[in-house]
């Protein structure tokens, strides 16, 4: 897998090559790498120069006549104002121009909302401020967040090549098979956009939006949310990676053996108590990449938009761990805090708030382990 | 019931009498004075939306965030956009309409007087609670100036109530003005002046006005909704109580989109004036130009949903909306050939107000011709939420309706003011507004095409170049207007040249027949129209 893997990234790079030295100063649309795509680039270059032409002679007719018509150059002006038949002709000529524009469009937006008949359906789901993928037929389910780091955006580390543009898991379709993608939202309105695909689909809370691609050569293509979501909206990368069916098959396949090893290895791990280092270190990785951007880094939130987790609330109560628990597990309802329970391990949300129990000098002592999240989970059921 | 009442009694004793300090603005019922009040608060809008646009730009010169937070970002662009569209655009084009129409039209005042400065001093307290509210705990409005909804209801701050009122006084203020706009048309224009004999600016105000009454109200509705579902219990745009996110996109653009051509109808009728002004000759196509505006009107109820191809319409709602919207190209081409008609083979001379109008011209063209490609759906798709979108709709609202206001500033100050805006320092002002502007807004269309989103406060490397540029140009923009407060400032202070009660050879229309500045109540007596004034 690994190997197929690296050979689609070295085979993407070589495609990329041009493409980066073209990335320093892209002026236009891009062409993409569907058929759809394609064929809204063509339909762009086609308004761009109808209406390129429309200009010229506009301006230039106005043009000529402020070089020539003014009085400077002792003209008369003539007296004239009104002309029915030139009236008539400048109503009907754009008219028709706009239907030779209109017809192209028509067909081209009909076969684009043509979600029928597709070969792989894939859900995907925003939320502040990430993308989670889950494969139909296949047992396989991700999330996928912005990769660049924070030190990078203010400045302290040198920025990457991708910058803003990458994740840490990565969208995975196979080429040459027509997918479809189911859109959807778990809290704002967010938009789901490649433009190497020509596909952008808002993703809104309690609806589901179709939209579907066919990409022909493996590579990858990068995006980003197109709808404001709130104060992250610039940090919610799309990364999508075309494989060869066949590498497509083998990578989803091992996949959803990974991802069942990982759900019987956590199984396993219920009964194994982590020491409070151990819980403080994978705590604090976790509180990063999930919390961080809402309630940050040093824990204080945003006042009156994100309450803070330093020295209040329910992470300092003696006795507030089960409602804690409650809370990153299963969310709160109509706020932005969202529900872990189905997106963390159960190590990895012992261990968040064990983290958030004890950073900042909150220092309450209390040691989650994965257990204790399980056995909420199941007095939750009960 | 009618009441006669014979004015002349005591004809003498109001003239020009008027209380003086801050009791003559507090109280004034005088459409002149309104006037100024409107376009001075507008002016001082404008600086206050422009400031948050230079720190918009100043975080954007180069990637990474270096001066302020994302959220703080955010509420620097929700409230540029809501005081650039309410507090400048408007509020100046309601500052023309009171201080232009009832001088246009032979009338003596508005016809709602006290409801006039009702309307207007409403405004600053909606500013100032709109602007206060970035002070509390969590800032202000943060979900762009669209406030879709759920970002403004169950993901917004507690300033959303502020928010909500401020827009609730606004909408009042607006449809008070357009009911006063209106009556006053058809009720008290002199004798003679038949509608088809009205300038186009009373025109294009008249039917702007019919736009404002129908569409404020909805605005209202859609704002209540907010409110409700954020602190009522409401779902009206929350599907898991039955409601839906999209509903208020709908209603947000049945408001928005007419909201659009309420902005630049009134700028067509002062295009419409200056130009055969400067170019003396008379208007080409007026009776089109008047058909037009109305089609233009009538069409923009119909386009609202051009605003959201992406949300996932039904494909022959999508194929009806880009229909309506490419249609509206029609009229709108009408316009542009009727104004280069009036050009062609007339004689003219290029004063600053002549300068903005052309300007107005060939860039609001650009900016349609961005929007016809924008209207059609599978390219919309590319192109919808990315700085290709704010390239256009800056086109037409900066170099289209604020160009079009500078453009009647200059025409008008003379009868304003008295006296002669200096015509170097307003020379110098089109310059480098007309260079600049250009150098801030056409760079956008290529990051746009490029890929990169609106709203976001730091991008992708491969923007970087351009950015820098528009940023550049912003500032150098930004700053040009400061060369314009001069001219106007020299103006109050009576500084330069006395103006004559004709200033401009080849201007037409009642407002020229009185002195300059215009005496403080005029038209006491109509005047009788036989010939067209346009």
């Amino acid at each position: 897998m690994k190997a197929s893997l690296y050979r689609v990234l070295c085979a993407a790079l070589v495609l990329m090559t041009p493409a980066a030295y073209a990335q320093t100063l892209q002026l236009n649309l891009t062409r993409g790498v569907t058929d759809v795509s394609q064929s809204v680039y063509s339909l762009h270059m086609y308004a761009f120069y109808v209406c390129a032409v429309i200009g010229v002679i506009v301006f230039a007719a106005m043009f000529w006549s402020m070089f020539r018509h003014r009085k400077s150059r002792g003209v008369q002006p003539a007296k004239f104002h009104d002309n029915v038949k030139v009236e008539i002709a400048w109503t009907i000529i754009p008219f028709l121009i706009l239907i030779a524009l209109a017809l192209p469009a028509t067909f081209l937006l009909i076969d684009m909302e043509d979600t029928d008949d597709s070969d792989l359906t894939v859900l995907v789901t925003g939320s502040q401020w990430r993308w989670d993928y889950e494969y139909f037929d296949y047992d396989v389910r991700y999330r996928s967040n912005m990769a660049t780091m924070r030190e990078q955006v203010y400045g302290n580390l040198e920025k990457g090549q991708n910058y803003l543009l990458e994740v840490d898991r990565p969208l995975v379709i196979p080429t040459q098979r027509k997918v479809r993608f189911l859109i959807t939202s778990d809290d704002v309105i967010h938009s789901w956009w490649v433009p190497e695909f020509a596909v952008k689909k808002d993703a809104n809370p309690g609806y589901i939006n179709e939209a579907w691609t066919r990409v022909e050569e493996p590579g990858i293509y990068r995006g980003q949310c197109a709808e404001l979501c709130g104060r992250d909206h610039a940090f919610m990368p799309v990364v999508v990676i075309a494989m060869e069916p066949d590498d497509f098959e083998s990578w989803i396949t091992n996949e959803e053996t990974r991802l069942a090893e990982q759900r019987a290895e956590e199984e396993r791990l219920l009964e194994m108590q982590m020491d409070m280092s151990e819980l403080m270190s994978l705590g604090e990785s976790v509180y990063v990449a999930q919390c961080a951007a809402c309630h940050q880094p040093n824990g204080r939130g945003v006042p009156g938009v994100f309450p803070a987790l330093a020295g209040e609330g329910v992470s300092v109560d003696p006795n507030g761990i089960d409602e804690h628990i409650d809370v990153v597990v299963n969310g709160v309802r109509g706020s932005a805090m969202q529900a872990y329970r189905s997106q963390l391990s159960m190590r990895e949300l012992a261990a968040v708030i064990t983290y958030e129990r004890n950073a900042w000098g909150n220092d309450t002592g209390d040691e989650i382990q994965a257990a204790d999240i399980h056995n909420f989970i199941q007095g939750n059921n009960n | 019931m009618s009441t006669v009442v014979d004015t002349h009694l005591d004809h003498d004793d109001h003239h020009d009498h008027k209380p003086t300090g801050i009791k003559r603005w507090l109280f004034t019922t005088n459409h002149k004075d309104i006037g100024t009040l409107y376009l001075l608060f507008s002016f001082l809008m404008f600086f206050v939306g422009g400031t948050m646009a230079l720190v918009i730009r100043a975080e954007l010169f180069q990637p990474g965030m270096q001066i302020v937070d994302p959220h703080f970002f955010n509420q620097m662009t929700t409230m540029h956009g809501l005081i650039m569209v309410f507090g400048a655009v408007m509020p100046a084009f309601t500052g023309l309409a009171n201080w232009m129409i009832p001088m246009m039209i032979g009338a003596p005042d508005m016809a709602l007087p006290r409801m006039n400065n009702w309307s207007f001093w409403i405004l600053p307290f909606a500013f100032i609670i709109l602007m206060s509210s970035m002070l509390m705990p969590g800032g202000g409005p943060a979900f762009g100036w669209t406030f879709y909804a759920p970002l403004s209801t169950t993901y917004s701050t507690d300033s959303t109530a502020l928010f909500v009122f401020a827009i609730h006084i606004m909408g009042i203020s607006s449809i008070m003005g357009a009911i006063n706009v209106i009556v006053t048309i058809m009720n008290m224009r002199a004798p003679g002046m038949t509608y088809m004999r009205m300038p186009l600016f009373v025109w294009t105000w008249f039917i702007t006005a019919f736009l404002l009454i129908a569409v404020m109200p909805v605005l209202a509705g859609v704002v209540t909704m907010v409110l409700t579902d954020k602190y009522f219990a409401t779902s009206f745009f929350d599907a898991a109580g039955g409601g839906d996110p999209v509903l208020f996109q709908h209603l947000f653009w049945f408001f928005g989109h007419p909201e659009v051509y309420i902005m630049i109808l009134p700028s067509f009728g002062i295009v419409s004036a200056i130009i055969p002004a400067f170019a003396r000759k008379p208007l080409f196509g007026y009776a089109s130009m008047v058909y037009a505006t109305a089609a233009i009107a009538g069409l923009s109820f119909l386009v609202w949903a051009h605003h959201m191809f992406t949300t996932g319409m039904p494909v022959f709602a999508s194929l009806f909306f880009m229909y309506m919207t490419m249609l509206i190209a029609v009229p709108t081409g009408v316009k542009v050939f009727n104004w280069v008609s009036t050009m062609w083979r007339g004689a003219m001379t290029f004063e600053p107000p002549m300068l903005f109008a052309l300007a107005f011209v060939i860039l609001f063209t650009i900016g349609g011709f961005s929007g016809i490609m924008l209207a059609l759906t599978p390219v919309d798709y590319q192109y919808h939420d990315t700085y290709f979108v704010v390239a256009h709709f800056h086109y037409v609202l900066v170099s289209g309706a604020v160009f079009s206001i500078m453009a009647a500033a200059y025409y008008w100050l003379p009868k304003w003011s008295g006296y002669m805006p200096n015509e170097g320092l307003a020379k110098l002002h089109f310059w480098c507004s007309v260079i600049s502007v250009n150098i801030l807004f056409f760079p956008m269309h290529f990051v746009g095409l490029a890929g990169m989103p609106r709203r976001i406060p730091d991008y992708a490397l491969q923007f970087a170049d351009i950015n820098a540029v528009v940023s550049v140009g912003a500032f150098l923009f930004g700053f040009s207007q400061l060369i314009f407060l001069a001219v106007v400032l020299k103006c109050m202070a009576k500084q330069g040249d006395k103006a004559p009660a004709k200033p401009w050879e080849g201007a037409e229309g009642l407002e020229w027949e009185v002195p300059s500045p215009a005496p403080y109540h005029t038209f006491d007596t109509p005047p009788t129209i036989e010939e067209p004034v346009r």
